[in-house]
């Protein structure tokens, strides 16, 4: 029985989004022309409830077996009109969209040219939509257990989360200590409580948790798999060890900015020069002091390495603010005849208790002179600090026998690897970048990962904490659930037309394509296969099609474009801008 | 009334990006001994609404172009580029400093802003065998305007040409067919005059085939590698040629120069252009010589306050020079030699070294100077 398309087309006003400049009635009647279309409506919200059951209604009266809904981008509804077919009972990938919002009435004026292009992409989807073809959506059963990889404050409160919610977790820390960098600070802010004091309990119960193994002195050579069913090779001092997991936690931290990047402070040429993690050290210590000597001159400078272009971090570091201001008014509290000078850009005491806290630091004391230092130049037994007071308008030469440089948060140096191996993103400064700012701040792009603390941007112990445990609640889903459906949108084999040449298993970044060893053709692994269509591309022979975005599909898609169309009026005479080679 | 447009100007250099932090004035040499305070400019020319005045601006004639403003702001603004550009501005409307119209009336006229005759250009060769750009090299020699006319820079470009023809370079030199390269131009203002002799040079450069040049000055240096639009020619300071020649043994020293020598930093050889390393090792390649840092060193550098056409300028404030806090941080180091390799700051220094009576304890030589010694 030869498939005889029944393709209904709606067109969405998106209040005026699309109507102020796309004649909506005549994209409608337009599409009622197009072949395979038995119905074409109009509406001002398609996405709503009403809009939908418009939709559902034509499917059950008039036996829809395509839809095409014109609207806005399919990242925003397709999800949405899915599911709205699904309850109709037909499949979903029988559904197409049209943008005819961001590609189409947001970006061109009010005039015929627009209707018509609209008239174009309605067109060129109900060609795709006649060759859609129906796809079966797998589930795969998912490994209960999870993987932290980094032992710092936000790893050791995921692994902790996950392990307590009944699942098995394996911890991996690539230093031969749990406790990252909280294990070098004194004191938090603005409470002013001993790290150690929530450190050590934490790290106490990671390391005795029945259902917790950490390795530590350990680290991660490869990742394959995908969501529910990660294999991580991992190399330990005894050896390599096999993992496998669910879900995957990446929490492995930032690095202190090199303050030798800026050598105009003369940090690691005048011992006078130290960073705040120095301080922490000294301040553990119980002694303020250099070469035994109590300072009575000390100065603080702000944002070193942060804030700054010049030196590729453009980025604040949230908590260098906090940090100076506790350590100043340390120095102040045990040395209270010293003079305490902050120089500062901007003060910012966003937390909570934060501007409460700075308003105990300046009472205390301590100075706050605004002005970023230039440049710090010895003269005799002390170091001066030149900068510009910028409210009085006037340079100063601040002398000082203790100097102490607020280093922002930097990108860990092996970043790069950790993104190649488990392909996260980066942002442009260089830290793992969330799927959304907004709404996605705990997920990757890549399901089944998820990011916690620093490694995604910097952030002071309590923030380090609230990801932690959303990234950990994050995990927990596919792992309660069980299953996982897969992509269904994946490529397949011509077996006909494969050579079994190689060069798609070459292209391809989730290891989905491997040789048959009797058949000697390609196969696709469709529960590893991501759809992304590099391997149709590399293929030279042709052979390899992917589903929902077959060659017929984008042939009809292209052909309804580029003009086998008969359009209602003709399109103004357009001039091209030359190709930039 | 010297009115700008500032909105259209704070948006051409870029100074809405400015955050008032005041790195540019707190390094800045001059903010401590003028008016000078980069910062506040930018910021009144933020807040001035469409019209900025520069009328009984000064100070913006205080600037030496230095660029330690740009190179410690966090925001990549560029305080020293909009000071030449409200000189620019002034000398638009044809107010010009009389020293400042003899100096560019003189490049106008004679190629040189020292009011020499062009037909001398080449007499300081006279007695050496040098080979004309011509008759074909592999370099091309630009020795600059005070090598060329000024009996003291002279003896550096003398030093050159020996290391290098000991080195077994092939260059050549135009002699009275060069011209001043426009740096000093430029930073004084004069963009017009600047553009004409940039394009009279890159004809000339052209003509002779010049693939490879290198400079005496610092300042002609960093113009053609930097201010020139892109020509394709190499363009290095003396010191990067004479570090690979020291580098790869092309260039034998055979005498020791038992000295403790201090180096000064010029800063467009440094903080223009990063070149911190190679006068280091050509002096550290010169046997006997002990190299002693002074503490501001490398990026660290203090101006000598000779460039952005200082050379020609009082400034408002030309009690203590910066040449002469200089010489005195040499001195503190103990050094028989303050080397630098820049012919500005070779003058300005010996100056200061007179000012201070210290002669007998403190010699101020160009690295070629030192390194031919030892030939």
């Amino acid at each position: 029985m030869t498939f005889t398309p029944k393709i209904g087309v709606y067109v969405c006003h998106c209040g005026i989004n699309i109507a102020a400049t796309v004649d909506i009635k005549a994209v409608t009647e337009f599409s009622k022309e197009l072949p395979g279309v038995v119905v074409s409506r109009d509406y001002t919200y398609m996405c709503s409830d009403p809009g939908q059951a418009l939709i559902k209604k034509d499917i059950l009266e008039q036996g829809l077996n395509r839809v095409v809904v014109a609207s806005c981008s399919p990242r925003m509804h397709e999800p949405t009109f899915r599911a709205a077919v699904v309850d109709a009972g037909l499949n979903p990938y029988c559904f197409e969209m049209a943008n005819i919002r961001e590609q189409c009435a947001w970006v061109h004026s009010n005039e015929s040219a627009t209707t018509l292009k609209a008239m174009q992409l309605v067109a060129s989807s109900v060609a795709k939509a006649a060759y859609l073809e129906p796809l079966e959506i797998r589930q795969v059963a998912v490994v209960p257990a999870a993987l932290v990889i980094g032992g710092g404050m936000a790893g050791l409160q995921s692994a902790l989360d996950i392990a307590e919610a009944g699942f098995q977790v394996t911890l991996v820390e690539r230093s031969d200590r749990l406790g990252g960098h909280a294990a070098q600070l004194h004191r938090t802010f603005p409470t002013l409580q001993p790290v150690t004091e929530m450190l050590s309990p934490l790290i106490e119960q990671v390391s005795t948790h029945p259902r917790i193994r950490v390795m530590i002195g350990a680290q991660v050579d490869s990742v394959s798999g995908y969501v529910g069913n990660f294999r991580v090779q991992v190399q330990t001092g005894q050896g390599e060890v096999s993992i496998s997991a669910g879900a995957i936690i990446v929490a492995t931290g930032f690095e202190v900015f090199d303050a030798r990047k800026r050598p105009e402070l003369g940090y690691g040429s005048y011992p006078e020069v130290i960073t705040t993690l120095d301080f922490e050290r000294m301040a553990a210590s119980g002694q303020i002091s250099l070469n035994g000597r109590q300072p009575s001159r000390v100065a603080f400078i702000q944002c070193v390495g942060s804030r700054d272009r010049v030196v590729g971090n453009s980025y604040c570091s949230r908590v260098c603010c906090m940090v100076t201001a506790r350590q100043a008014q340390l120095v102040q509290q045990l040395l209270p005849q010293a003079q305490v000078n902050v120089f500062y850009m901007d003060v910012r005491a966003y937390g909570n208790g934060f501007e409460e806290f700075y308003d105990d630091v300046r009472e205390s004391g301590v100075i706050y002179r605004r002005g970023n230092p230039s440049e710090i130049v010895r003269r005799g037994d002390r170091v001066v600090v030149r900068a510009e007071d910028t409210l009085l308008g006037e340079s100063v030469e601040v002398e000082a026998d203790l100097v102490v440089l607020a280093v922002g948060m930097v990108p860990r140096l092996d970043a790069g690897d950790t993104a190649g191996l488990l392909k996260l993103s980066r942002s442009a400064d260089g830290f793992f970048l969330e799927a959304h700012p907004k709404l996605r701040p705990v997920d990757t792009a890549v399901a089944g990962v998820y990011l916690a603390g620093c490694c995604q941007g910097p952030k002071d112990i309590a923030e380090s904490i609230a990801q932690a445990r959303a990234a950990a609640s994050a995990a927990m889903i596919p792992l309660m659930r069980g299953q996982v459906q897969v992509e269904a949108a994946t490529s397949f084999i011509d077996e006909d037309l494969c050579a079994g040449c190689g060069q798609c298993a070459e292209v391809c970044a989730f290891t989905a394509l491997s040789l048959h060893p009797v058949r000697g053709v390609m196969t696709v692994n469709p529960v590893l296969c991501q759809g992304c269509g590099a391997c149709s591309v590399a293929c030279p022979s042709g052979a390899i099609n992917v589903h929902h975005f077959t060659f017929e599909q984008f042939m009809a898609q292209i052909g309804a474009l580029i003009g086998e169309l008969e359009l209602p009026v003709a399109l103004p005479d357009v001039e091209m801008a030359p190709v930039q080679g | 009334m010297l009115q700008i447009e500032s909105r259209q100007f704070s948006k051409e250099h870029g100074l809405f990006a400015c955050i008032q932090c005041g790195k540019c004035t707190g390094g800045c040499p001059m903010a401590l001994k003028t008016k000078l305070n980069p910062r506040m400019l930018i910021y009144r020319m933020l807040v001035a609404g469409d019209g900025f005045n520069l009328e009984g601006r000064e100070e913006l004639w205080d600037c030496t172009t230095c660029s330690t403003c740009y190179s410690r702001c966090p925001k990549q603004v560029n305080p020293m580029e909009a000071v030449i550009a409200l000189r620019s501005a002034i000398v638009e409307k044809g107010r010009v400093h009389p020293n400042v119209k003899t100096a560019l009336e003189s490049t106008f006229r004679h190629g040189n802003p020292l009011t020499m005759p062009r037909e001398d250009r080449g007499k300081w060769v006279e007695d050496l065998e040098v080979k004309r750009m011509a008759d074909g090299a592999e370099y091309l020699y630009f020795v600059g305007c005070s090598p060329s006319y000024d009996p003291r820079v002279q003896h550096v470009a003398r030093a050159i040409v020996r290391l290098f023809q000991q080195g077994g370079v092939d260059f050549g030199i135009l002699a009275e067919e060069e011209s001043c390269c426009g740096s000093e131009v430029r930073r004084l203002g004069e963009a017009g005059l600047f553009e004409m002799i940039a394009e009279e040079n890159q004809e000339l450069f052209k003509g002779v085939g010049a693939g490879k040049l290198f400079t005496t000055s610092p300042h002609c240096f960093n113009t053609f590698k930097n201010d020139y639009p892109g020509n394709g020619i190499q363009v290095q300071h003396y010191t990067q040629v004479l570090a690979g020649l020291v580098e790869q043994r092309a260039l034998e020293f055979s005498k020791k120069v038992e000295k403790t020598v201090t180096y000064h930093d010029p800063c467009y050889l440094g903080k223009h252009n990063n070149i911190f390393d190679e006068p280091r090792d050509v002096l550290r390649g010169i046997p006997g010589v002990k190299l002693v840092e002074m503490d501001r060193s490398r990026q660290k550098s203090l101006c000598c306050e000779g460039g952005g056409g200082r050379m020609w300028l009082e400034g408002t404030n030309p009690g203590t020079r910066l040449a002469q806090w200089r010489v005195q941080e040499a001195l503190d180091t103990g050094a028989d030699i303050l080397a630098t390799a820049c012919p500005f700051c070779l003058v300005t220094l010996d100056e200061a070294v007179k000012h201070l009576n210290a002669q007998d304890r403190l010699r101020v030589m160009d690295v070629a100077e030192i390194a031919v010694q030892a030939l």
